[in-house]
């Protein structure tokens, strides 16, 4: 609860310091006031939470686990962020007020009992995402990605709002709790709270960039400014899969016969489509947007094979993901900022001019297509375990084939930097962009020799 | 003394070769991989050749999903450690006269993958096995598409989807058994304790073969590997063709036909006809090869195919030959490999055609090339000769007719092999030719290195098949065994 309470707070001292223009305490102030807030959060570890607040919101281990990983990697993203925002616009210190106040919303969705809580916590992310998405204001790209995502953004939280009102219709109660008893009590089920749950699972997967409900994500991933879009699709996305979960395991486990089916065909469609359309991009910031959609795919394995291990599966995988997206989005800025490119030959030759870039997008490549030894192999391991436990044989041969055309469009960076040769000059990498992005290649390489270190949180 | 030592120590050598300016990583490379060879030997003082497992280690790695650092060494398994670190110092001593651009990277990367493949080959837990397996690949990779010819980068890409394809499917093989294990282990005994019924050992079956013929390459899953062997820099095709390909073998004698027993006897005699298609079929491509490298590669593809046959056919003579000649070809195409990497290097072309009379200029070297072309062919008192007999034995109690076709491929070998050594040593010396100087300090080193074991292996072969004989004869049984307790097969 604190650590929610200190992420609303931030933002608020944050405004006031941009009022009394005092710029350069603004990166400082959100850094440490984050990491304070990671420590509360990691202070409530294993204290055996209860609901608090009638039942609003529960902060069990799940939802810290989660908060931790949201945290750090809006951390490494904020680290990325000296002297970008400044370039954008001169209204910095809203940009840091509003991740803030779209983490905040985060922290409600992973750690919600309540469905009005699930809800209340989606808006405030996504009505801050709005904004971040157009904070280009002179920029046609930014503002289209805006004004999609909010027309797009508003129809599936009307479908979800729909969908919690209907089961609020058929078992009487918001609580998660009460929604399971509902469950277990009833044999004969209300057609309406099926309904609900079908609703629900649209709202949600337009939130997590799963197809057919994706077509946002290009379009918002491109226009958008490329570190906002580096927060949606780590931290957001994270967040997404977290309350996904917390809902199906909480209530949905015993009908999963209904659902299952309905989030097979999602994954399936989500990866093929995703990995396919990710094989004929040429700008690599677009190929970004679509491994995301494939990787929303992967995610959904943890919810089809529901059981133990899910909270697990999804944290790994999400935390692989997040860091090598980091690594990726990073790197790219650099690229982007030299060659006033994002195409993929903004990358020719970026190993003779700059060795340790090459090297950590290389690691982070193989983490995103899953080779062993790195977290992403780790994270595909886990969601295949689960879903052969599950004896979806299919399902998971579907993914390694997914898993072998994401080859092509990872390694087309990979023979960029290393194979192909270009007249350019050395790109210039700022101390902070060092940190962030060596130590994410250190993570992806820890957890990819040890994962226990993470594995045996949840 | 457990086995971690030996599998460590390389990816140390690995990092502290990157400390080195150019020239001195060589020397430092060098000299861990000696090192190495070194350790592999004490191990072999002090291995006592019956079935059991040896020097094992088993540490918990994630224990909650049944994944242990699981390794050991038994007469199989030492059979490919002294392949691996007898062959990474002779591949390392081959590249001494190239000049490398990055060369501290080049051997840090020869050296990774040495790690990648000890692991392979020592592993008792699946999941171990398979990180292992792709630790090797993405070295060879590297140095293929970083050091390699025109093409490199189409055609390792090729390699590299090829090859982590198969390997996928091999995972869904291991995670399959581990989910039926009733402790939820990778232990590969475990494994072996299973009794699936024959339509689930016949998917697990191909799950794994097709890693493995990929790798092998058993036909009609070759075509990445003419290509990728001449693409790739001399000591890339080496690592390939003379220790990686052996992965391929290794796991169909460890991991396939243990775990799958009623698979195996179910596709026994497709693969073995399709080992024996590859066998012929290379070795008629082989003859129309004008291309030094490619000739080679064909030549390791027909080679490659009478060793899966004999393994199929699953006896003692056929695998115990399999064993032994796994060790000698490996000698034998790093052999051939480097024999024209000195020919590329000094006269820059493979062209057999446009080379001849080398011989009359480059003696010291004609009597090298003709050794290993000798120990190719498989004739008596070389290396080849000793597996390449005991392999068509093998298949000869199988199945005679097989045997027959099989042993075509010895004749096909000593026709192509010989011819390409008419048309590049002897005949009239060219313009081009006549500028061939002969073989002088760390090639002749390496090429006597590879003399002696021809020669050595060839007339005094006992040790080594003593080595392997007990945990071959105990995996047979083993086999047979969970073969008629199914009740398939009676007695």
């Amino acid at each position: 609860m604190n650590t929610l309470i200190l992420i609303s707070v931030i933002p608020i001292v944050l405004l006031y310091l941009g009022l009394y223009k005092v710029k350069n305490a603004l990166l400082p102030v959100t850094v440490i006031g984050l990491l304070v807030a990671l420590g509360l959060a990691v202070a409530q570890w294993n204290n055996g939470a209860q609901p608090i607040f009638h039942g609003m919101m529960l902060f069990d281990n799940f939802s810290i686990a989660f908060s931790g990983i949201t945290i750090s990697s809006t951390i490494l993203i904020l680290l990325l962020s000296k002297g970008y925002f400044e370039k954008i616009s001169n209204h910095i210190a809203e940009y840091y007020a509003i991740i803030l106040f779209s983490l905040a919303g985060i922290i409600v969705m992973v750690s919600y009992y309540n469905l009005t809580m699930l809800f209340i916590g989606i808006e405030i992310m996504s009505v801050s995402l709005y904004i971040l998405a157009g904070i280009k204001k002179n920029d046609f790209a930014s503002n289209e990605a805006a004004l999609k995502y909010f027309l797009m953004g508003a129809f599936s939280t009307g479908f979800l709002l729909f969908g919690i009102t209907l089961i609020y219709g058929s078992s009487g109660s918001f609580n998660l709790e009460d929604i399971r008893n509902y469950v277990l009590m009833h044999q004969h089920i209300d057609p309406l709270f099926y309904t609900g749950v079908a609703l629900i699972i649209v709202g949600l997967c337009f939130k997590v960039g799963a197809a057919p409900f994706h077509f946002w994500t290009p379009d918002v991933y491109e226009g958008s400014p490329t570190l906002i879009t580096a927060f949606m699709s780590t931290v957001v996305k994270t967040a997404g899969f977290a309350a996904f979960l917390r809902l199906f395991s909480a209530c949905f486990a015993p009908m999963a016969s209904f659902w299952v089916p309905a989030l097979l065909v999602i994954a399936i469609i989500t990866l093929f489509i995703g990995n396919i359309t990710a094989l004929y991009q040429q700008s690599f910031k677009r190929m970004l947007a679509f491994s995301s959609i494939s990787h929303a795919g992967y995610l959904l394995f943890a919810i089809i094979a529901l059981g133990a291990g899910s909270a697990n599966s999804v944290l790994i995988y999400a935390t692989a993901y997040s860091i090598a997206s980091i690594i990726a989005f990073g790197t790219l800025i650099l690229v982007q900022q030299q060659s006033n490119s994002d195409n993929f030959e903004s990358f020719n030759g970026l190993s003779a001019r700059n060795p340790f870039l090459a090297l950590v997008l290389t690691i982070a490549m193989l983490s995103l297509a899953g080779i062993p030894l790195t977290a992403g192999f780790i994270g595909k391991f886990y969601m295949f375990n689960g879903a052969l436990s599950q004896y979806q044989v299919w399902l998971v041969i579907i993914a390694i084939i997914n898993a072998i055309v994401s080859i092509f469009y990872y390694f087309r960076v990979i023979i960029a930097m290393y194979f192909r040769t270009a007249e350019r000059t050395e790109v210039a990498v700022p101390v902070y962009y060092k940190f962030v992005l060596g130590f994410s290649a250190l993570v992806t390489i820890i957890i990819g020799i040890y994962p226990v270190l993470l594995s045996n949180l949840i | 003394m457990t086995v971690s030592i030996l599998l460590f120590l390389p990816v140390v050598a690995a990092l502290a070769v990157l400390a080195f300016k150019n020239e001195a990583a060589k020397h430092a490379a060098l000299f861990f991989a000696v090192v190495e060879f070194a350790i592999a030997l004490t191990f072999l003082s002090r291995f006592i050749p019956d079935a059991t497992t040896q020097f094992a280690i088993d540490l918990p790695w994630i224990p909650k999903l049944g994944v242990y650092f699981n390794a050991g060494i038994d007469g199989i398994s030492m059979m490919m450690v002294l392949l691996t670190t007898v062959l990474v110092p002779i591949i390392i001593l081959t590249t001494y006269q190239h000049q490398y651009k990055n060369a501290p990277v080049f051997y840090a990367l020869i050296l990774f993958m040495q790690a990648g493949l000890l692991v392979v080959f020592t592993a008792l837990d699946g999941f171990l096995f398979y990180v292992g397996w792709e630790a090797a690949l993405i070295p060879i990779y590297f140095i293929c598409a970083l050091w390699g010819g025109e093409n490199r980068i189409r055609i390792t890409i090729k390699f590299f989807i090829y090859t982590f394809a198969g390997s996928l499917f091999m995972l869904l093989g291991i995670i399959y058994l581990y989910l039926q294990t009733p402790g939820k282990t990778y232990d590969l005994h475990q494994f072996y304790n299973l009794s699936l019924d024959v339509h689930r050992q016949t998917l697990v079956f191909w799950a794994f073969f097709l890693a493995f013929a990929i790798k092998l390459p058993v036909f009609p899953f070759h075509t990445w590997q003419p290509d990728t062997y001449t693409e790739a820099p001399s000591g890339g095709t080496m690592m390939l063709s003379g220790i990686m390909l052996k992965m391929g073998i290794y796991g169909v004698i460890r991991w396939l036909i243990p775990n799958a027993p009623l698979g195996f006897l179910s596709s026994q005699w497709i693969v073995i006809l399709l080992a024996i298609i590859g066998v012929v079929y290379a070795s008629i491509i082989a003859f129309k090869q004008t291309d030094g490298k490619r000739l080679a590669a064909y030549s390791s593809i027909a080679h490659v195919g009478l060793i899966a046959a004999g393994i199929f056919a699953w006896n003692t003579q056929g695998l115990q030959g399999a064993m032994i000649q796994m060790l000698s070809h490996g000698i034998n195409i790093v052999g051939i490999f480097f024999i024209w990497d000195i020919i590329i290097r000094r006269l820059n072309t493979r062209d057999i055609n446009q080379l001849g009379g080398i011989a009359k200029v480059a003696p010291q070297f004609a009597i090298a090339f003709l050794i290993i072309v000798l120990g190719t062919i498989a004739l008596p008192l070389t290396n080849g000769f000793i597996g390449e007999f005991l392999l068509l034995n093998g298949i000869f109690i199988a199945n005679i007719w097989l045997a027959a076709i099989a042993g075509l491929s010895i004749i096909f070998g000593a026709v192509y092999m010989l011819r390409m050594y008419k048309n590049v040593m002897q005949g009239e010396t060219n313009a081009l030719t006549a500028t061939f100087t002969d073989i002088h300090g760390s090639e002749k080193l390496a090429l006597g290195i590879i003399c002696v074991l021809i020669i050595g292996i060839g007339v005094y072969p006992q040790p080594l098949l003593h080595l392997s004989q007990a945990s071959v004869s105990n995996l047979i049984q083993t086999v047979t065994a969970k073969i008629y307790e199914s009740g398939i097969i009676t007695k």
